[in-house]
């Protein structure tokens, strides 16, 4: 069982929470001529590192705010959670 | 290479079964090679199996970072079927069927391939409705389908709860007869015996560490056992995907997932083939020992940890006991996880990459196992011809900047869509 603390609510169990995926992945900028290979890049192309990954959660079942976790994804242990903007 | 049969058997047992011949051998690496496979799963040394046979290619080696068989192909709930409805899909996997149902005699090792039927649960009109659909699509493509009504439901699984008030009544649902289950750890190791015995040298604890690439073709690869040359090298690394792929300085559409699944102690016999509930997102067959076999969704996060956290557990087995409320009362025995290279689209890649001479064998998602013949056998060709056959000419890896989504199910990587 993860133990994600939320930086709004504190320390949960990761039921409350559901997964949004890589969070270092940015979209394109909106209105603007964008090529298919930047498309491709925002939506499918992944790293998906062993190791250190900055990823997003949804506290879903709680505050339903969006924020940041670094997560190791061999030992799944959480260095660090933080806001978006952070 | 000694004949496994009854005869052998007999004469064995007067020597106390001690001087059996190793199955495989256990080779120091050669300096180069035609071909080298990445990677002693099921897919790995099927591509090997079938690069000797089909191609006469033998100066081949399988490099696996751990022992063969230590992965997904052990891992899996050796589940074996076609039923898809999209025509890639089909016509790959029931080509994997035919492959599936003389296993056992061409390798000469008996893989229990037991065709004991699949239904997938529906619980609504519209969903009775995209089943026959598929079904029909399935029958276009030679495969067998059966749509079950409720009535024929009850008839071939009554310990389900068929009561009218539960979340997800039993409207009936979408039978594949041939579709069956094996013993999945015997498909590793009845490859891997027939493949040395042609030449293939299968060479374990022996990690990639580096690749040599010079004017846009592969050279060469680095292992923890020595630098080894060959043109040709394929990735069949299924979850470690993306780890190699950073060393190519490749990006792939491939995350990493973790995926449980589970026995109860044993039981008498009481389910004879496998059940999908779709809708409470778990699986289910009984083994030949008379386990229940369990198994449903990812855990959802990004992982390598080939181990997995108990709410997924919790929450495929609260599914179970909604389907079959005698779950219950069996206590579990084991629980397990792999990690899955899930792609995208939620089906497979079988293709070349831009590196010349590097191809590439990832994205088996939720279902690697009922392909590993088909994988092998068409990877084989891709590697052996350097080009795609028909059957995987579907799985390319540039179809997702294409828009050629292959998305049966409309799931890949994002679970929480579903």
């Amino acid at each position: 069982m993860l133990n994600i603390k939320c930086p709004y609510c504190g320390d949960r169990s990761q039921k409350e929470f559901a997964y949004g995926g890589d969070g270092t992945i940015t979209r394109p900028k909106l209105n603007q001529e964008i090529s298919d290979e930047e498309w491709d890049n925002f939506v499918y192309l992944r790293k998906s590192p062993r190791g250190k990954h900055i990823e997003l959660w949804h506290h879903i079942a709680g505050c339903r705010q969006w924020f940041k976790v670094e997560r190791d994804t061999t030992t799944h242990e959480i260095f660090k959670t933080f806001k978006p903007e952070e | 290479m000694q004949k496994y049969s009854v005869f052998s058997l007999i004469k064995n047992a007067f020597s106390n079964h001690e001087k059996w011949d190793l199955a495989w051998k256990d080779p120091t690496p050669k300096k180069e090679y035609d071909v080298v496979i990445i990677g002693g799963g099921g897919h790995g040394l099927a591509t090997a199996y079938y690069l000797a046979k089909e191609h006469q290619i033998t100066n081949v080696a399988v490099i696996e970072k751990g022992w063969i068989g230590g992965g997904n192909i052990g891992r899996n709930t050796t589940i074996i079927r076609s039923n898809f409805m999209y025509d890639d899909n089909a016509r790959f996997n029931e080509f994997g069927m035919n492959l599936w149902r003389n296993m056992s005699q061409e390798l000469n090792f008996n893989v229990m391939f037991s065709p004991r039927g699949i239904i997938n649960l529906a619980h609504s009109d519209a969903q009775m409705n995209a089943y026959a659909r598929r079904g029909n699509s399935m029958r276009l493509n030679g495969i067998d389908a059966v749509l079950l009504n409720r009535e024929e439901v009850k008839k071939i699984i009554p310990m389900a709860d068929f009561s009218e008030d539960v979340r997800y009544p039993i409207f009936g649902g979408l039978a594949q007869p041939s579709a069956g289950t094996a013993r999945h750890d015997a498909v590793a190791w009845g490859y891997a015996r027939q493949a040395d015995s042609m030449g293939v040298d299968i060479i374990q604890n022996c990690e990639v560490t580096g690749f040599d690439i010079e004017a846009g073709k592969i050279t060469g690869l680095r292992t923890s056992r020595g630098d080894i040359k060959s043109k040709k090298i394929g990735l069949c690394v299924a979850g470690s995907t993306n780890v190699l792929a950073e060393k190519l300085n490749m990006t792939l559409p491939i995350e990493t997932h973790l995926l449980q699944a589970c026995v109860s102690e044993p039981v008498k016999p009481v389910l004879d083939g496998v059940v999908t509930f779709g809708a409470g997102h778990f699986y289910i067959s009984q083994s030949d020992k008379g386990e229940m076999v369990m198994g449903g969704d990812l855990d959802g996060y990004n992982s390598y940890a080939q181990k997995g956290n108990l709410p997924t557990i919790q929450h495929v087995l609260t599914g179970g006991v909604a389907l079959f409320p005698f779950l219950s009362r069996l206590k579990m025995l084991r629980t397990w996880g792999g990690i899955m290279d899930m792609s995208m689209d939620g089906s497979p890649i079988i293709d070349k990459t831009h590196i010349g001479g590097l191809y590439l064998n990832c994205g088996w998602c939720y279902g690697g196992f009922k392909s590993v013949p088909s994988s092998g056998w068409t990877f084989a060709h891709t590697i052996a011809q350097d080009r795609v056959h028909e059957l995987n000419e579907g799985f390319s890896l540039n179809r997702f900047s294409k828009g050629y989504l292959l998305d049966e199910k409309g799931l890949g990587t994002k679970t929480w869509i579903s």
